[in-house]
């Protein structure tokens, strides 16, 4: 049934397309985004990211057409990848892979077809694929964060640290982290995947409530935990005793930032908005003269109660 | 040879009445086994705050399980829980955040909600039952649709993010899931009573009889002049309205609603039944063993969150162990083949 409506869905973007491109100049620049589902919360950022830099490019640049796809899984983004070329024709490919492993060749068959690609935040296994890389920085979260924790605390102290899904992201996050607080005198009492996810993130907190009599800080590496993890300290009345470091930049959570909210000092961003970074840079290429291949890794700012409105985006359902 | 027959009639019959009492305790037996467990590696396990966490989790998953024991023995299944319980939490918040606008954040805005909740559950459960039933289509087709429709539905509702609960609101609301009665949290109060409720009518009534024949055999209850689809529908409206229920104490819990809201309960619900000991093949269930079956679930997950000593990696190694070795306790076979 996914897939007959896969295919439906197809059919009418193809419809589209025919009636577009006989309507309207047929030389028009096709930029293909391909990204995974809302399914979470920061996949939802995604992709409301991507569909606002298509309205506000497409309103700047007549001649440039902007077509977000978004996947359920690998195996669903790859035959976007062969749609995207074979039926959609297009001139790049923006790219945010599901997985690394499983996308690298057919990202590189979409190069050797000849198109300009630019690979956001998970990289290929392969390198020399992409002309443009842009991604926001795994290690540097996880290093900033545990800065600033070592420093709030006065170099000693006991913490437990919440992980995400068992990834490559959660491993680079986790180990910068602890290697930024080795040396130190900070104990970390446990660590417990908590799976990016709010109920997860309250259950897991729950418990090392009940565990630690002693808790000084909490590193959440994400806002969806985050959220969870409130609301764990509130019902234990504990919310005196310990402040909570997040990661991504969710609204809420910087709203709780910008309030000065005493739980909740800063976050730290990985912003879903990488994806209109990578399809600018990628409009570049088309747009202008400037050179614009290569690497670009976004830096893990620090939002604080002062700069917390430049990071503000209410009405982004992230 | 007719008293080889009786001999062999009244083998049969003390085996099957010794496997009766094994099977009803046996559930009972594993969670005690785990209460062990945990007090052996944390003394906290124990700690009043830690086992009224654990029943209080137990409260969601549990209260959807006591309705999907009656679908299942029935002879039905439902696959549609987690998404409709994500689906139901969506529409009330938004329901809810939009009645703020006229009646401002107070307790009829959060009545509202309920009654919107309990008819979306009814109706939700009521497609799942005709359309497996006067649509002639499994269960395990119709609700594997339905559980792809209300995931979508909810993700559109987001607009792929998150809904949250005006602040307000979650004021009003929030006694439901953090207050308590005498110490006794509210939801595994809730969760007792539809326990309760549930062990009347599957037990003590001709409904739940009539869930008993129907899961046997379905073609000999029909031609007992049982109203097969009558019964099979209500089994599925009542496991909307146990989702709804456990919908109406999860939403003051994080006042937010996405489409990663329970994913996989449907599972959990399942398991929770299974490990009770109802039959998954319909014709018998209980009641009493689902509302362990759905502790024990979560004080698997609890114990792990207590100990260093496993490697996170693993956690669901050791759940799927724990669950496969409580249904193989219960299920008695190994104490029979002793005693031959």
């Amino acid at each position: 049934m996914k897939t007959f409506t896969k295919y439906l869905g197809a059919a009418c973007v193809l419809g589209l397309g025919l009636v577009s491109t006989t309507a309207f100049a047929a030389d028009k620049i096709k930029i293909g985004v391909s990204i995974p589902a809302a399914t979470h919360g920061w996949a939802g950022g995604l992709n409301w990211h991507a569909a606002q830099a298509e309205k506000r490019i497409e309103a700047t640049y007549p001649n440039i057409d902007i077509i977000v796809v978004s996947a359920n899984g690998a195996s669903e983004q790859a035959n976007d990848l062969e749609d995207l070329v074979s039926v959609q024709n297009i001139d790049a490919l923006v790219v945010l892979p599901f997985e690394s492993d499983p996308l690298t060749v057919p990202v590189q068959q979409v190069k050797q077809a000849g198109k300009f690609v630019t690979v956001v935040d998970r990289g290929l296994s392969l390198p020399g694929i992409e002309d443009v890389y842009v991604a926001g920085n795994n290690p540097e979260l996880g290093r900033v964060s545990g800065e600033y924790i070592r420093d709030r605390l006065n170099d000693s102290g006991k913490i437990v640290v919440l992980r995400g899904i068992p990834t490559t992201v959660d491993t680079e996050r986790v180990d910068a982290f602890v290697e930024t607080l080795d040396g130190s005198k900070i104990e970390i009492l446990d660590m417990k995947h908590a799976n990016w996810n709010r109920d997860d993130g309250y259950e897991v907190m729950q418990d090392f409530l009940s565990r630690f009599p002693e808790i000084d800080a909490v590193w959440a590496q994400d806002d969806d935990i985050a959220l969870g993890v409130i609301e764990a300290i509130k019902q234990a009345d504990r919310t005196d005793e310990m402040f909570i470091v997040g990661g991504a930049g969710m609204k809420d959570i910087i709203k709780r930032v910008m309030d000065g909210d005493a739980l909740t000092p800063i976050d730290v961003l990985y912003p879903p908005a990488m994806i209109a970074t990578a399809i600018d840079i990628t409009v570049m290429k088309f747009t202008s003269n400037a050179p614009v291949e290569g690497r670009y890794i976004l830096g893990a700012t620090v939002v604080t109660k002062e700069n917390a409105k430049n990071f503000y985006f209410p009405d982004s359902p992230f | 040879m007719s008293s080889l027959e009786r001999n062999e009639a009244s083998i049969s019959k003390t085996s099957s009445s010794f496997n009766i009492d094994f099977k009803a305790l046996g559930p009972f037996l594993a969670l005690v086994g785990l209460f062990i467990l945990g007090t052996a590696i944390n003394e906290a396990f124990l700690s009043s705050g830690n086992l009224s966490n654990i029943f209080t989790r137990a409260a969601f998953i549990g209260i959807i399980a006591v309705g999907a024991t009656f679908v299942i023995t029935a002879g039905g299944i439902d696959l549609s829980v987690g998404s409709m319980a994500a689906f139901i939490s969506g529409a009330m918040i938004v329901v809810m955040n939009t009645l703020v606008a006229t009646l401002g954040a107070g307790v009829e805005t959060v009545l509202i909600g309920v009654l919107v909740s309990i008819l979306l559950g009814i109706a939700a459960g009521a497609i799942n039952g005709l359309v497996s039933t006067k649509g002639k289509i499994e269960a395990f087709i119709v609700t594997l649709g339905t559980m792809g429709i209300y995931r979508s539905l909810v993700t559109y509702m987001a607009d792929g993010g998150t809904l949250s609960l005006d602040f307000g609101v979650r004021g009003v609301y929030r006694p439901i899931y953090y207050g308590d009665v005498l110490g006794i949290p509210v939801p595994v109060l809730v969760f007792f009573a539809v326990a309760v409720a549930g062990y009347v009518l599957l037990n003590m009534t001709p409904f739940g009889r009539k869930c008993f024949a129907i899961g046997s055999n379905e073609q000999v209850a029909r031609y007992s002049a049982i109203h097969v689809d009558r019964v099979k529908t209500l089994t599925y409206v009542i496991q909307g309205l146990c989702v709804s229920l456990a919908t109406i104490i999860y939403v003051p819990r994080l006042g937010s609603a996405s489409s990663s809201t329970g994913v996989l309960w449907e599972l959990e619900a399942i398991a929770a039944v299974i490990i009770g000991g109802t039959m998954l093949k319909g014709g018998y269930g209980r009641i009493w063993g689902t509302v362990v079956g759905a502790i024990m679930l979560t004080t698997i997950g609890n114990i792990l969150n207590l100990t260093d000593a496993i490697s996170n990696y693993l956690n669901g190694a050791v759940q799927g162990l724990i669950i496969i070795v409580a249904v193989f306790l219960q299920r008695g076979d190994w104490r029979r083949k002793k005693s031959k």
